[in-house]
C-alpha cells in the first residue's frame, strides 16, 4: 500500500467541540529529592489543536508528561486528563499514547496485529473476547499508518520506522479523541514521517480530536501545528509557530532543522 | 482412574499411566506460563518460587498436613511480596530474588529439620518423581492446570500487553497492578503443581525451556504459546519413556529431553540463518 492510498484513522466517537480541554496543568511544580525539575507550568491542549511540545535534553518533558498521564502526582498545581485528576480516570480508551520506541525483546515473535490489538483492551475490554468491531477496527488502524501488507510479520523483523508505525497504530486502534506522542519520529524514515503527519493531520481536521507531540523534530509536521510550547524547567514559549520567529528560530517550517540547536541553546 | 488403559510399553501399567497424565498436565500448562514469564526476563522466578515452596513442604510435613497445600500457600505468598518488591522498587530484581531464594530453601531446611528430617519423600519435593503420583495427586495436577490453562485463555491478550509494554498499558488503564499479582499467582501454582513432577529444583526448566526453543521457531505470540506447549508435551512424553526404559530419574530426564530439543533447535536455526545469509549475498 502506499502512502497516499492509506485509509485515515477513524476515532469513531463522537466529534469533539472545538475548543474542550483535554489536558491541562496550572503551576505545577515536581522535582526529585531537592532537584526541581518543573517550576510553575501552564498549560492546556484543546480539541481540534495540535500541539508541540519542545525543549532540550533534561528540560523536564518527560516527567511532565508522566504527570499529565497521571504516573506521577504533582507536588503542588495540578494537572487535569479531560478536566479530571489523571489517577481518577479509569476509562482511558479515548486517550491514545505513543511511548518513546519500546523496549521490546529482540527475540519478541509477536506480530504487528497483535501489537495493534492491544488498542482495543481500553475501557474494561481487557477480558473479552475479540469482537467482530475488534478486528475491523484493528485492520483500518493498521492500515492507516501503511503496514496492511506487514499485519502478519513479527515485529522484530521490521526497520524502527516500521515498528513505530505500528505502536502509532496501536495508539489509532482506541478511537483517540487525545493523542500523546513521545518522540514519535525518532529515527523514522521520511516516506513514513509523511503517512505518520497525514493521518495527525486527518485525526484532527476530521474529527477533533486533539495532538500532543514531544518532539525534537517538528519538520515533518512544521506546517500543520497549532501551537509550540518551549519547556525548561518552566514554559518559555507558548504561541504560534510563527511567534517563534521573535524568538530567534525562524519558521519552523523553514528552518525547523535548526530547532535542537536553538533548544540546547536556551537558557 | 487412569489405569487398565490399553497403551503399549512403556505406558501399559497403571502407574505409568497416572505418571502419563501428570506429565503431559506439565507439559501443558508450564510453558503456558513461561511464555510471559520469559518475554518478562524473570525466567528465573519459577526458581526462586520453588525454593520457597519448599519451605511450605516443610511446614507441611512438620504440622501432619498434606505438603501440596502448605507448598501452595508458601508459593502464593512469596509470589506476591516478590512482585511486591518488584513493582515498587524496593530493591532490584535480582536481590529480590535471591532473597527468596535463600531464605525460602533456609527456612525449608530447618522446618525439615525439625521434622522427620532429609527422607525419601521429601527428596520425591526436590527432585520429582512422577512413578509415585496417586490418583489423588493426578487429580489435583491436573485441575490446578486446568485453572492456569482456563485463566491464561481469558487473560492472554491483556498479560501479553503487559509483559511487552507495562508503561503503555499503564497510561492504557489496564489494571496493570492485579494482571502482575496474577501472573505471579499463577506462577505459584504452576511451579507447586509441578513439584511432584519434575521436582522444585528443576521446575523452573519446564517453564522456561520449551519456551526458548518455541520463540526461535514462531512468527507471531500466539504461535509460540502454540508451539511451547506442543514441545513440553513432547518432551514430558518422551522423556517419560525414554526414564522407564533406561531406569532414569523421570523429572531430570524430562528436562534434560527439553534441553536436547533447544540445542537442536538453536542449531538448526543457525544453520537455516547462515544459509539464508548466503542466499542472499549471492543474489
Amino acid at each position: 500500500m502506499t502512502a497516499s492510498s492509506a485509509p485515515s484513522p477513524r476515532p469513531v466517537r463522537d466529534v469533539l467541540p472545538e475548543g474542550d480541554e483535554l489536558l491541562g496543568a496550572s503551576e505545577l511544580r515536581f522535582g526529585y529529592g531537592r532537584e526541581r525539575v518543573l517550576d510553575d507550568v501552564t498549560l492546556s491542549v484543546r480539541a481540534g489543536e495540535f500541539v508541540a511540545l519542545v525543549g532540550p535534553n533534561g528540560s523536564g518533558k518527560s516527567t511532565l508528561l508522566r504527570l499529565l498521564l497521571g504516573s506521577l502526582e504533582p507536588q503542588s498545581g495540578e494537572s487535569r486528563l479531560f478536566g479530571r485528576p489523571p489517577a481518577t480516570v479509569r476509562r482511558r480508551g479515548r486517550l491514545g499514547y505513543v511511548p518513546q520506541r519500546p523496549n521490546l525483546s529482540s527475540e519478541l515473535p509477536a506480530t504487528v496485529r497483535e501489537i495493534v490489538s492491544a488498542g482495543r483492551l481500553t475501557d474494561g475490554r481487557w477480558w473479552l473476547p475479540v469482537s467482530r468491531a475488534d478486528r475491523e477496527e484493528v485492520d483500518h488502524a493498521i492500515a492507516s499508518v501503511g503496514l496492511t501488507d506487514l499485519a502478519g510479520r513479527p515485529v522484530n523483523e521490521l526497520s524502527g520506522g516500521q515498528q513505530q508505525r505500528a505502536f502509532i497504530a496501536r495508539a489509532f486502534a482506541s478511537e483517540p479523541s487525545l493523542l500523546v506522542l513521545d518522540e514519535p519520529i525518532a529515527g523514522v524514515d521520511a516516506s513514513s514521517q509523511r503517512l505518520f503527519r497525514d493521518s495527525l493531520v486527518h485525526l484532527i481536521r476530521e474529527h477533533g480530536a486533539g495532538v500532543l507531540l514531544v518532539s525534537h523534530e517538528l519538520s515533518a509536521v512544521a506546517d500543520d501545528v497549532d501551537r509550540v510550547i518551549v519547556l525548561k524547567r518552566t514554559v518559555l514559549f507558548d504561541g504560534k509557530p510563527s511567534d517563534l520567529a521573535a524568538e530567534g528560530v525562524g519558521s519552523l517550517g523553514v528552518h525547523a532543522e535548526d530547532l535542537p540547536i536553538w533548544l540546547e541553546q536556551l537558557t | 482412574m487412569i489405569s487398565g488403559l490399553p497403551l503399549p510399553y512403556p505406558f501399559e501399567l497403571a502407574f505409568m499411566q497416572r505418571a502419563l497424565v501428570a506429565c503431559v498436565a506439565v507439559g501443558m500448562f508450564a510453558p503456558t506460563i513461561g511464555v510471559f514469564l520469559v518475554q518478562k526476563r524473570l525466567s528465573l522466578i519459577g526458581d526462586g518460587i520453588g525454593h520457597v515452596a519448599f519451605a511450605g513442604v516443610g511446614a507441611g510435613l512438620l504440622a501432619g498436613w498434606a505438603p501440596l497445600w502448605t507448598a501452595l500457600a508458601f508459593a502464593v505468598g512469596g509470589s506476591l511480596g516478590i512482585e511486591w518488591f518488584r513493582s515498587r522498587r524496593r530493591t532490584s530484581g535480582d536481590v529480590a530474588l535471591a532473597i527468596l531464594f535463600y531464605s525460602g530453601i533456609a527456612l525449608g531446611v530447618v522446618l525439615i529439620s525439625l521434622g522427620e528430617g532429609i527422607s525419601a519423600n521429601v527428596l520425591t519435593y526436590l527432585f520429582g518423581q512422577p512413578l509415585t503420583v496417586k490418583p489423588g495427586g493426578v487429580w489435583a495436577i491436573v485441575l490446578l492446570g486446568l485453572g492456569i490453562v482456563v485463566a491464561v485463555m481469558v487473560l492472554r491478550r491483556a498479560m501479553f500487553s503487559v509483559v511487552t509494554d507495562e508503561e503503555w498499558s499503564r497510561v492504557a488503564g489496564l489494571p496493570v497492578g492485579i494482571l502482575n499479582a496474577l501472573l505471579a499467582v499463577l506462577t505459584a501454582v504452576a511451579v507447586v503443581a509441578a513439584m511432584q513432577i519434575v521436582g522444585i529444583l528443576l521446575v523452573a526448566a519446564m517453564m522456561v525451556l520449551p519456551v526458548a526453543s518455541a520463540q526461535m521457531l514462531a512468527r507471531s505470540f500466539r504461535g509460540s504459546l502454540v508451539i511451547s506447549v506442543t514441545i513440553g508435551v513432547a518432551v514430558s512424553v518422551a522423556g517419560l519413556a525414554a526414564a522407564r526404559a533406561w531406569g532414569l530419574a523421570p523429572g531430570g530426564t524430562i528436562v534434560l529431553v527439553a534441553a536436547g530439543v533447544f540445542v537442536v533447535v538453536a542449531v538448526t536455526a543457525r544453520a537455516m540463518s547462515r544459509g539464508r545469509g548466503a542466499d542472499e549475498a549471492d543474489v
